[in-house]
C-alpha cells in the first residue's frame, strides 16, 4: 500500500484506460525520474492488461468498476491521495506522451512556487511539442476565452501535466469535472484564488494506442468546455454575492 | 380536428396502458411513471374537452386548434423530458462517487490482505 512519507510527500497519478502498450514505460520512466516516490495507476475499467502491465512495472494500481471517463477516473486517484494523506500530487497521462523526466522539475516549481497548482506547457517555450492544427487553434481559442476569467495568461490550458498541493487537492477531491475536466479545473481553483503557474515541457507523440479525439468530438469539446466554463463562473460569482465575502478561500 | 382529436386519445389511452402495464412488470418503478401518466392524462382531457383546445387556442394565439393541441403536446413532453434529464444527471453523479468509493474501499481492502500475507 502506498503511505505519504514526510511533509514533501508526493504520488504520482496516472489515469490509464486501455494503455497496455504504453502504461509499463510510463510507469518505470517515472519511477527511474523519481526514485521512491509512489506511482498510482488509476484503472479506468480498461479490458486489456493495463492493471496487469501497471503492476508489473512497480505501479499501485486503482481499479474502476466500470469506465468512468477522464475526469472520474483522475477524481478517484485525487480522493485517494486525499484520504492517504499527500501533500502533493502530480498526474501525467498514461499514453507515454508526458515525458516522466519533466516530473522532478514540476515538483520543484510545485514546493518552491507555494502555487496551488503547476502545469507543464507544451507552449511556453519552442521545446519541439506537436500538435495538430485544429487542435492548436482550439487551444488559442481557450487561452483568449479564459485570459479575462483568469486574470492571467495561460499557454496551455488542456494539458494533462500537472502538479496540485494538498489545498488544491481538497477542493478536486469534492468537486472536480467530469469530462475534459483540466479547462474547468482552472475557473474552480481561480474562483477560489488559488494560483497557478506553467513550465515548459515536452510532449512526445503517441506510439501505441489510439487517440479517441475526432473532428465531431471536438466540436462537442469546444461547447462542452465554454458551458462548463461558463456555469462555474456564474455558480462562484453567485456565492460570492450571497456570502458577502471577498472570495472563498480552501476547501 | 375531429380526426386528430381521437388520435390525440388513442394515443394517450396507448400511453396509459403502456405506462401502467410497465409499472406492473417493474419496468418503470413508480415514482418515474408518474410525469408520464400525468402527460397521458392531460393530453386525453385536451383531446376529449374541445373547449380546453379551443381556450389554448386563443391564449397561444395560433389560430388553429390542431397547433394549439400539438403544441401542448410537445409542452408537456419537455417538460418530462427536462425532469428526466435532471433525475438522469444526479444518477449520474451518484453512479461516479459510488464507483469511485468502490475502487477505493477495494484498494483498501486489497492492502490489508496483502499485509496480512506479509
Amino acid at each position: 500500500m502506498i503511505r505519504p512519507a514526510g511533509l514533501q510527500s508526493l504520488l504520482v497519478i496516472v489515469p490509464a484506460f486501455n494503455e497496455q502498450g504504453a502504461i509499463g514505460g510510463v510507469v518505470r520512466d517515472v519511477l527511474h525520474s523519481m526514485p521512491g516516490v509512489p506511482v498510482l495507476v488509476v484503472d479506468d475499467g480498461s479490458v486489456d492488461d493495463t492493471a496487469f502491465q501497471a503492476r508489473a512495472a512497480g505501479a499501485d494500481v486503482l481499479s474502476l468498476p466500470h469506465h468512468l471517463g477522464l475526469g472520474g477516473c483522475v477524481q478517484a486517484g485525487y480522493k485517494l491521495a486525499y484520504e492517504l494523506g499527500f501533500e502533493y500530487v502530480i498526474r501525467l497521462d498514461g499514453d507515454g506522451q508526458h515525458d516522466a523526466r519533466d516530473v522532478p522539475r514540476l515538483f520543484e516549481k510545485l514546493l518552491t512556487s507555494g502555487c496551488e497548482m503547476v502545469i507543464g506547457s507544451r507552449f511556453l517555450a519552442a521545446n519541439g511539442s506537436e500538435t495538430s492544427v485544429l487542435r492548436a487553434w482550439g487551444i488559442r481559442f481557450f487561452r483568449l476565452v479564459l485570459r479575462p476569467i483568469l486574470g492571467q495568461p495561460v499557454y496551455d490550458p488542456t494539458s494533462g501535466f500537472v502538479g496540485v498541493n494538498r489545498r488544491a487537492l481538497g477542493v478536486f477531491s469534492r468537486s472536480f469535472p467530469l469530462e475534459y475536466p483540466e479547462i474547468e479545473a482552472l475557473v474552480v481553483l481561480q474562483r477560489r484564488r488559488f494560483r497557478f503557474e506553467e513550465i515548459p515541457c515536452k510532449m512526445r507523440p503517441r506510439t501505441t494506442g489510439v487517440s479517441s479525439i475526432t473532428p465531431v468530438k471536438s466540436l462537442y469539446y469546444i461547447v462542452h468546455v465554454l458551458l462548463g466554463v461558463f456555469v462555474n463562473v456564474l455558480k462562484y460569482e453567485r456565492r460570492l454575492h450571497r456570502s458577502g465575502e471577498d472570495a472563498p478561500r480552501g476547501i | 380536428m375531429q380526426h386528430l382529436l381521437n388520435v390525440a386519445t388513442v394515443t394517450s389511452v396507448l400511453l396509459l396502458v403502456l405506462v401502467l402495464v410497465s409499472v406492473r412488470r417493474a419496468h418503470i418503478r413508480v415514482e418515474y411513471s408518474v410525469s408520464w401518466l400525468a402527460a397521458a392524462l392531460v393530453l386525453l382531457l385536451f383531446s376529449r374537452a374541445q373547449f380546453l383546445v379551443q381556450a389554448a387556442e386563443r391564449v397561444l394565439g395560433v389560430g388553429s386548434a390542431p397547433l394549439a393541441l400539438l403544441m401542448m403536446a410537445g409542452a408537456i413532453f419537455l417538460l418530462i423530458f427536462y425532469r428526466f434529464s435532471v433525475i438522469v444527471s444526479r444518477l449520474r453523479d451518484d453512479n461516479i462517487a459510488l464507483a469511485q468509493r468502490v475502487a477505493i474501499l477495494e484498494y483498501h481492502i486489497q492492502s490489508i490482505r496483502d499485509h496480512a500475507n506479509g
